[in-house]
């Protein structure tokens, strides 16, 4: 077994226990990125040194007996949407090609006083808007479990970094199944905790009031593991949660015994991929041998999220992205006359097609005449919504679905319609228009060895509940220890 | 429902996108395609129904107004495409 095939805590029990350093798993990344990342794709960039500097600062810290957290030393990669002080932060975009953040976002403070080495930043559709990674102004991430296939999106490059074992973990962020499509489409674990859980200070803002910051990795308890030291207030972010965080891991192991377990009849859609939804199917069935009961649920509202969802969303990105002015930071057109024809060109020109598309829809949404009709519309029905779930969640403990209606598809295959791409989302983007906690868990694999995910819901700020969930399934295959054959 | 050219060019506008007229073209043909598949909401009866605009607080939380440090301006100034001093320079505003 190669050292970069452990899961985070194995590698944690293994520096803490001085069989290994820091630094050894740090250059085993670079080695393993070096070895493998020209077919996946999923490096923006890397930083060697800044990771190895952490690695020998965390090896001091092992051998002295005072490690800064569980995870002290295990090398992890961040999506390139989280400010990272003095490295390059793009978004994936080339209106931010060379932005040096002049800080350290909370979540990123807070891995690296947990004494996480940070091996470098991931490849993302632009500004967090696709669910394919083919976004990206850098070129595609590729699938580490058949490189002609997407890893998802938007986090791709944070799922096929640890799928791909360049990385023993990963942050992403996940504004309409952003996390979990990726981690089902990848083979991993991947959660959107509850809007508020964790902090977006420092974070480049898609849609402020649906973005949501989560880890992911190749276990339940890894998972967990990165949640805990992310997962707290920040005063400086104003829409973070003064909600004190259960410890992760302590109830992982508790079963399924006696929990109700909800299954929309609205989430088994027609279109859906045969062998997803059979996985889906025995995964169901095993949690009622696990001693769940399975209970029948409707999400009436169901089909108008997606269009919910893409009201709202472009309409919230269109105002985040204004600050792209070419003004204080990123591409400005130098050849510009006046200031109204430097913004022009600076947007047209650094922004891609996709995010372009978000923003036009976005300001028409928002715009006079249309506001009622569009945008205050959308957020009723976002109301409706939320009301379905919170009648759902009085019956239930939780939810099950499928993640993503169908396995990784081929690159190129959806690139030319929006819709489609946007079809994507169906089972993810409800969630997040309720603010509610989300996971993917790997359930199976198709015929030609594709992942499929299955989809855990919770009520707010029921992460431990989804956790355990997720584990009681994990502890009876062998699915999370299936690696990518690369 | 089908967008104009002149009401792509208007969004554009409020937008500050100096669309190439292919882009025009085509933003024409997808955004039109998308209006048609969020028309779907037009369904709905919302009466009563309140909007949400923010997902899990009931208000945003404030922090004590205590002053801090922020970022010098030579940081703030770092990424700048042009500067002058401790401030932005853009092109000329008023002809």
């Amino acid at each position: 077994m190669e050292l970069t095939d452990l899961s985070m805590l194995e590698l944690a029990a293994k520096l803490a226990a001085g069989e290994v350093s820091s630094v050894e798993a740090t250059r085993a990344c670079l080695a393993r990125a070096a070895q493998v990342d020209g077919k996946v794709k999923a490096f923006l960039r890397l930083d060697e040194k800044g990771a190895l500097a952490a690695a020998e600062a965390s090896d001091a810290r092992r051998k002295a007996g005072n490690p800064a957290s569980p995870l002290d030393g295990v090398p992890i990669g961040l999506k390139d949407i989280f400010l990272t002080e003095g490295v390059e932060t793009t978004c994936a975009s080339r209106i931010l090609e060379g932005f040096i953040p002049p800080y350290d976002g909370t979540v990123v403070s807070l891995l690296k006083q947990a004494g996480l080495p940070i091996v470098g930043k991931l490849n993302m559709d632009e500004f967090a808007m696709g669910s394919s990674n083919e976004g990206s102004a850098y070129g595609p991430t590729h699938n580490p479990w058949a490189l002609d296939r997407t890893p998802g999106g938007s986090s791709g490059g944070s799922a096929a970094a640890v799928a791909a074992r360049e990385v023993f973990g990963a942050l992403g962020t996940d504004t309409g199944g952003s996390i979990r499509q990726p981690a089902a489409f990848t083979n991993l674990v991947g959660i959107k905790p509850t809007y508020g859980r964790v902090s977006r200070y420092g974070v480049i803002a898609y849609a402020s009031s649906l973005d949501q910051v989560g880890p992911m990795a190749r276990t339940v308890a890894d998972t967990a593991a990165l949640l805990q030291l992310i997962a707290r207030h920040d005063p400086l972010d104003s829409t973070s949660a003064p909600v004190e965080a259960p410890d992760y891991r302590e109830d992982l192991e508790g079963g399924v015994r006696g929990l109700k377990l909800g299954v929309p009849r609205e989430y088994f859609i027609e279109g859906m991929d045969p062998e997803v939804e059979a996985k889906v199917r025995q995964a169901m069935a095993a949690y009622e041998r696990l001693g769940a009961t399975l209970v029948e649920v409707s999400l009436p509202h169901t089909k108008y999220a997606l269009a919910t969802y893409y009201l709202l969303a472009p309409a919230e990105a269109s105002s985040n992205l204004a600050r792209y002015d070419g003004v204080r930071y990123g591409l400005r057109a130098k050849d510009a006359k006046g200031l109204r024809e430097m913004y022009g060109l600076s947007r047209d020109r650094g922004f891609g097609s996709e995010v372009k598309r978000r923003i036009m829809l976005g300001t028409y949404a928002l715009s006079a005449g249309y506001y009622d009709a569009y945008y205050v519309r959308a957020q009723k029905v976002r109301t409706l919504i939320r009301q379905d779930f919170a009648k759902a969640f009085e019956q239930v403990d939780a939810i099950l679905s499928p993640t993503s209606p169908v396995p990784a598809f081929k690159l190129g295959e959806k690139t030319d319609n929006p819709l489609a791409m946007y079809l994507m989302d169906v089972f993810t983007l409800p969630c997040n228009l309720a603010g509610l906690p989300g996971l993917s868990l790997p359930c199976g694999f198709t015929k030609s060895n594709l992942p499929i995910g299955l989809q855990i819901l919770g009520k707010p700020f029921d992460e431990a509940r989804l956790l355990r969930i997720a584990r009681a399934f994990e502890r009876e295959h062998d699915y999370s220890r299936r690696l990518a054959p690369l | 429902m089908k967008l104009t050219i002149e009401q792509v060019r208007h969004v554009a506008n409020l937008a500050r996108l100096s669309l190439t007229p292919e882009e025009e073209q085509r933003y024409a043909t997808q955004l039109s395609a998308v209006l048609d598949a969020v028309a779907q909401l037009q369904e709905l009866d919302l009466s009563g129904v309140e909007p949400t605009s923010h997902a899990t607080l009931a208000s945003s939380l404030l922090r004590e107004d205590v002053t801090r440090p922020s970022l010098p301006p030579e940081k703030g100034l770092a990424n700048a495409p042009s500067k002058v001093g401790t401030s932005f320079a853009v092109p000329k505003i008023i002809e």
